[in-house]
């Protein structure tokens, strides 16, 4: 139980009281206070949100504007460039692009969504990160952009295959976007910002949107039966199901993009022998990963039993004795498949799918095999 | 005549005679939220008052049933293993754990009453 300061000291979204109002149950998440499920509970929410649709704040999340300063966005573009081993600036007005800030030794600093917004460019990142993120981008990018942290807006995901036509009534252009296409947009007659992406591996969007008008946004988006509030719980169990990485426990400082199984989100034209390679923090090992392969990889876990094997467990080659060759970074039970799922990283020798590892969960050693991620198939409008 | 009792840790005892059957309350399932997985001990095994003795999990975390009594272990739930959302439906009924057969009555007095548990949780 946190003492009363602590709980003072947290930090409220605008949605606060809807989910107060609604039943959430409160908890401390990267220094706000989130909810972790509403009565209806995170079993039932997660299986809403893959046969309806769930609406999430995510409010907490960091909205960072980059404009600029020549008023030409290729050259924010190039800038950003010089901080993720992303290509920027092929990501073409109203479309976006999954990143990663990297550090000096190839480590992941955060991960992040990167749109063009025509003038300037819309960062989306961790909550826990974002002081940090906007501090890293003031200090390598203020002569070529003005860094605008975004703290007066609202984010609210919508996701499920209930989405489109729950966000259609409210904004015409949303049933004509596809996935990662993200731009401004009127909806419920307000100025957001609307994306066709999220954290669940369903079909979906996030909206961003004024902090006055959040809770009006989420309010009418909830009128319809279709729509349920769904907390950080299931936020959790989905984007595991779906494959997704969690900033912190999947990938942290010390994972290179490579390791963490995110080469697909490295274009051709920042790697070796493109035309804007390398020029960004850490691209001597990241490269180096990418031509040489790197020693280690996250890989999907499926336990044989039902028992869930979850953050922390040590994965070993055998059933007895023998040193951990790896560990388990995020794990649970996944309620679509009505199993347990986990992820985690282990030696690249020992990461084709089907091999047979333990990890060791109260002194036992439970069998699990490498699996294909995700572990439910996404449903993204491509 | 059955007696019931509580412990601090969420649990509850229904002792006739030697035997306390034992489950978690409605307060410990209401907090733990849907319970997706149960593993009981084995039938037979002897444990120690305040030993893990039980793990019950939710999507979202793991927690330790503990003995609220020394003893041995005589009888074991398998629908609860089967169907761990008994825990949720019915936790004071179909939901229970295991039986244990008290080898010490006198630790039974350290235990609270319904309205001392009551209390507690409130």
């Amino acid at each position: 139980m946190l003492a009363r300061d602590d709980r003072e000291s947290l930090k409220r979204t605008p949605l606060y009281d809807l989910h107060v109002s609604l039943g959430g149950k409160m908890v401390p998440f990267a220094g706000y206070d989130m909810p972790v499920q509403y009565p209806a509970g995170v079993l039932k929410e997660h299986l809403h949100t893959r046969g309806a649709a769930g609406l999430f704040d995510v409010s907490h999340m960091g909205q960072i504007a980059l404009r600029p300063k020549s008023g030409r966005i290729e050259d924010a573009a190039r800038a950003l460039e010089r901080l993720v081993p992303q290509d920027i600036v092929s990501v073409a007005p109203g479309r976006q692009r999954y990143a990663q800030f990297t550090n000096a030794d190839g480590g992941i600093l955060d991960d992040l969504m990167v749109a063009n917004f025509g003038d300037h460019l819309f960062l989306v990142v961790n909550a826990a990160c974002k002081d940090a993120d906007e501090a890293h981008l003031r200090a390598a990018l203020s002569d070529d952009c003005i860094i605008d942290l975004l703290s007066d807006r609202a984010l609210i995901a919508l996701q499920g295959p209930g989405a489109e036509s729950a966000l259609a009534k409210l904004c015409a252009e949303a049933p004509s976007m596809k996935f990662m296409d993200a731009g401004p947009h009127r909806a419920a007659g307000l100025d957001c910002f609307v994306s066709r992406s999220g954290y669940t591996g369903e079909d979906g969007f996030e909206i961003s949107v004024p902090a006055g008008d959040a809770e009006r946004l989420a309010k009418t988006l909830l009128e319809n039966p279709d729509v349920l509030p769904i907390g950080l719980g299931a936020r959790d169990s989905l984007r595991l199901e779906a494959g997704l990485c969690l900033f912190g426990h999947d990938i942290d400082t010390t994972t290179t993009p490579v390791e963490a199984a995110l080469e697909w989100s490295v274009q051709k034209s920042r790697r070796t022998g493109g035309t804007r390679a390398g020029g960004f923090p850490g691209a001597d090992r990241i490269l180096a990963h990418f031509d040489n392969g790197a020693s280690r990889r996250r890989v999907g876990l499926r336990p044989d039993g039902r028992a869930p094997v979850r953050e922390g467990a040590l994965l070993f080659a055998d059933s007895a004795g023998g040193e951990p060759i790896g560990k388990v970074t995020s794990g649970g039970f996944g309620p679509s498949l009505n199993a347990p799922v986990a992820m985690g990283y282990v030696p690249t020798g020992q990461s084709a799918l089907g091999t047979r590892l333990f990890a060791e969960v109260r002194g036992q050693r439970l069998p699990l095999a490498v699996a294909a991620m995700p572990f439910v198939k996404n449903t993204y409008k491509r | 005549m059955t007696t019931t009792l509580y412990t601090s840790d969420h649990e509850w005892l229904a002792i006739i005679g030697d035997v306390a059957t034992v489950g978690i309350t409605d307060y410990a399932q209401s907090q733990l939220g849907d319970v997706v997985f149960v593993e009981l001990p084995g039938d037979g095994r002897v444990l120690k008052k305040g030993e893990a003795a039980a793990v019950v999990e939710s999507v979202k975390a793991a927690s330790d049933v503990y003995a609220p009594v020394t003893g041995e272990v005589v009888e074991t739930n398998p629908l609860v293993v089967e169907e761990p959302a008994l825990v949720n439906a019915d936790p004071m009924g179909k939901g229970w754990f295991f039986k244990i057969r008290i080898a010490d009555k006198s630790e039974l007095g350290g235990l609270m009453d319904e309205a001392a548990y009551k209390a507690h949780t409130a």
